[in-house]
């Protein structure tokens, strides 16, 4: 189980401090599969990041499977459980989709067959890509998979963080994309996926609506959908030219 | 051979023993073993330290050996290998030298290598510098490689200081004729006080002739490097150097590439990136459950492999 406590993140610009998130409270049960939603700018790529560690909170307490996490390092958290698929995937130089997977895997000796059964479930053909280095040859979209790929590999994985995952890919691949989320809540692990698509918020058992840094609201997608179309629409600017 | 030797030969070389095809494995400056092919001659020069190698034209895929190994501190060498290839002939040169230096004073061994490659001829060049021993003698390596790419010839050099060499002094110049292929890979990492020097000089003088020279080095601690990269485009021609860099703790690098164009359709790139680690990229294989330190080691080994 994961809980966020009062958790406030908050960086310095220009212009002073600004607060990110706000007070967040929020409690994910285990092997419950949780979409994220919101408008653009709400903080939902910060909240996955305070939770797989590449953020510390401001103030407030993370807390995983009753532990206190808020002061664990990123690889201690991964090595709790805690699987983190970037919005972003990463380039890298001469490591190749092999030793990326591999590493996932925890696994140096990761058979090349093993490799190609992951990479299939997000519907690469393993035999093009294997070899091929994780650097700027390969597409956003191949990419994207790539990073899902990794998520799938890692047996350790508890819960498993994706932020935006269906940005980049294309219909086809969105379907198989939709059966990896299904058969990861059926391998009984708890799922949390920042996301905008609703075909994903159609499989979620439990919708959370983030804006202006604030949790909005949690529950189903009946009951979180019109609030959201609420927010999405609260522009002062434009609320202004309409005056 | 003994253990040292052995070891040395295997990492320079990738051989655990003695080759098969043509060979001349050279130990503290003495010739240790040496076989010729029915195609591939090798004879010791009369007039200075080295090695002449003549491989017919048409030979294919045949290989020679010719490692350097220094298991004695306090040896100095300059030795000349000239290499003749045949019109046509696809050949793998294996280069390298490995020196364990387990005593006080230092262990130098400077190589001259030139290369005079024959009409279409191809040629694989891989050579590969590694130096060990606790000794408080300086571990040096200055290889000159000298080429001479006749009518379509091409060569592929693949060069390689991964360890322990203090410090080093590299030169490469090559010289092409008309559709002519020079290709460079080059992989260097120094590390504690070591200095590397890495200098190239191409010049495109064929039509259709090009090159791309690529070099990937990584400097910890306080070693130093510095690469400088000339292309000069004397005819219609490709030329590309790169040279990309991941500096850590106190290190410095310098990459000078430099590029002349004396002909109108001479094409010529050259880019040159020296940085960090990606912080990234750390963050990315920290939440696969690498440390920070494992991270690290799995980028540079994947960047230098």
């Amino acid at each position: 189980m994961l809980e966020l406590k009062h958790v406030s993140f908050s960086v310095e610009d220009d212009q002073g401090p600004r607060e990110i998130l706000t007070d967040m409270n929020l409690r994910i049960d285990d092997k419950k599969f949780v979409v994220i939603t919101g408008p653009n700018g709400g903080g939902k790529s910060t909240l996955a990041k305070l939770i797989a560690g590449i953020e510390k909170p401001t103030s407030g307490n993370i807390f995983f499977d009753g532990k206190d996490i808020t002061d664990w390092s990123i690889t201690e958290r991964a090595r709790a459980g805690i699987s983190y698929a970037f919005q972003q995937p990463v380039r890298f130089k001469g490591i190749t989709v092999n030793d990326l997977m591999r590493i996932a895997a925890g696994n140096e000796a990761l058979s090349t067959n093993g490799v190609c059964q992951y990479l299939s479930e997000v519907g690469l053909c393993a035999a093009d890509y294997v070899q091929r280095e994780v650097d700027a040859s390969l597409s956003g979209g191949e990419l994207k998979r790539i990073e899902i790929a990794t998520l799938i590999a890692r047996k350790a994985t508890k819960m498993a963080l994706f932020d935006e995952p269906e940005a980049g890919i294309d219909l086809w691949s969105f379907h198989k994309l939709i059966h990896v989320f299904e058969k990861m809540h059926k391998q009984q692990r708890s799922i949390l996926i920042i996301s905008h698509q609703e075909r994903i918020l159609n499989i979620a058992d439990e919708i959370i609506l983030i804006a202006d840094g604030r949790l909005r609201q949690t529950g189903t997608k009946e009951s979180i959908l019109p609030g959201l179309m609420e927010v999405a629409g609260k522009c002062d600017l434009f609320k202004e030219a309409e005056k | 051979m003994d253990d040292i030797q052995k070891n040395l030969l295997e990492t320079i070389a990738d051989l655990h023993g003695i080759p098969a095809g043509a060979y001349n494995i050279r130990s503290n400056s003495k010739p240790l073993a040496r076989a010729s092919t029915a195609n591939i001659e090798i004879t010791p020069k009369t007039d200075k330290d080295g090695i002449d190698i003549r491989i017919k034209p048409g030979t294919q895929n045949e290989s020679v050996h010719i490692p350097v190994i220094m298991s004695v501190a306090g040896l100095k060498e300059l030795v000349y290998n000239d290499f003749y290839i045949g019109e046509g002939a696809d050949v793998v040169i294996v280069a390298g030298c490995g020196i364990h230096c387990g005593g006080n004073d230092d262990s130098q061994h400077d190589g001259i290598h030139t290369f005079y490659v024959g009409k279409n001829a191809r040629v694989k060049y891989i050579e590969k510098h590694y130096g060990e021993g606790d000794g408080m003698g300086e571990r040096i390596m200055n290889p000159t490689t000298v080429v001479e790419l006749s009518e379509g010839a091409s060569m592929e050099m693949e060069t390689t200081q991964i360890k322990g060499i203090d410090s080093t002094k590299r030169i490469t110049q090559a010289k092409l004729a008309d559709n002519a292929t020079f290709i460079v890979h080059e992989k260097l990492m120094t590390h504690g006080q070591q200095y590397a020097e890495t200098g190239f000089e191409v010049d495109l003088d064929g039509e259709n002739s090009s090159t791309n020279v690529i070099s990937r080095a990584v400097a910890r601690d306080t070693s130093r490097q510095l690469f400088l990269a000339k292309i000069r485009g004397n005819n219609k021609c490709h030329g590309h150097s790169e040279c990309d860099a991941i500096i850590m703790d106190s290190a410095r690098i310098s990459a000078i590439p430099e590029i002349t164009a004396n002909h109108p359709e001479a094409n010529l790139i050259h880019e040159a990136a020296i940085g960090k680690i990606a912080g990234e990229q750390l963050v990315k294989l920290m939440t696969l459950g690498l440390t920070e330190k494992e991270a690290e080691t799995q980028i540079v080994n994947g960047f230098l492999k």
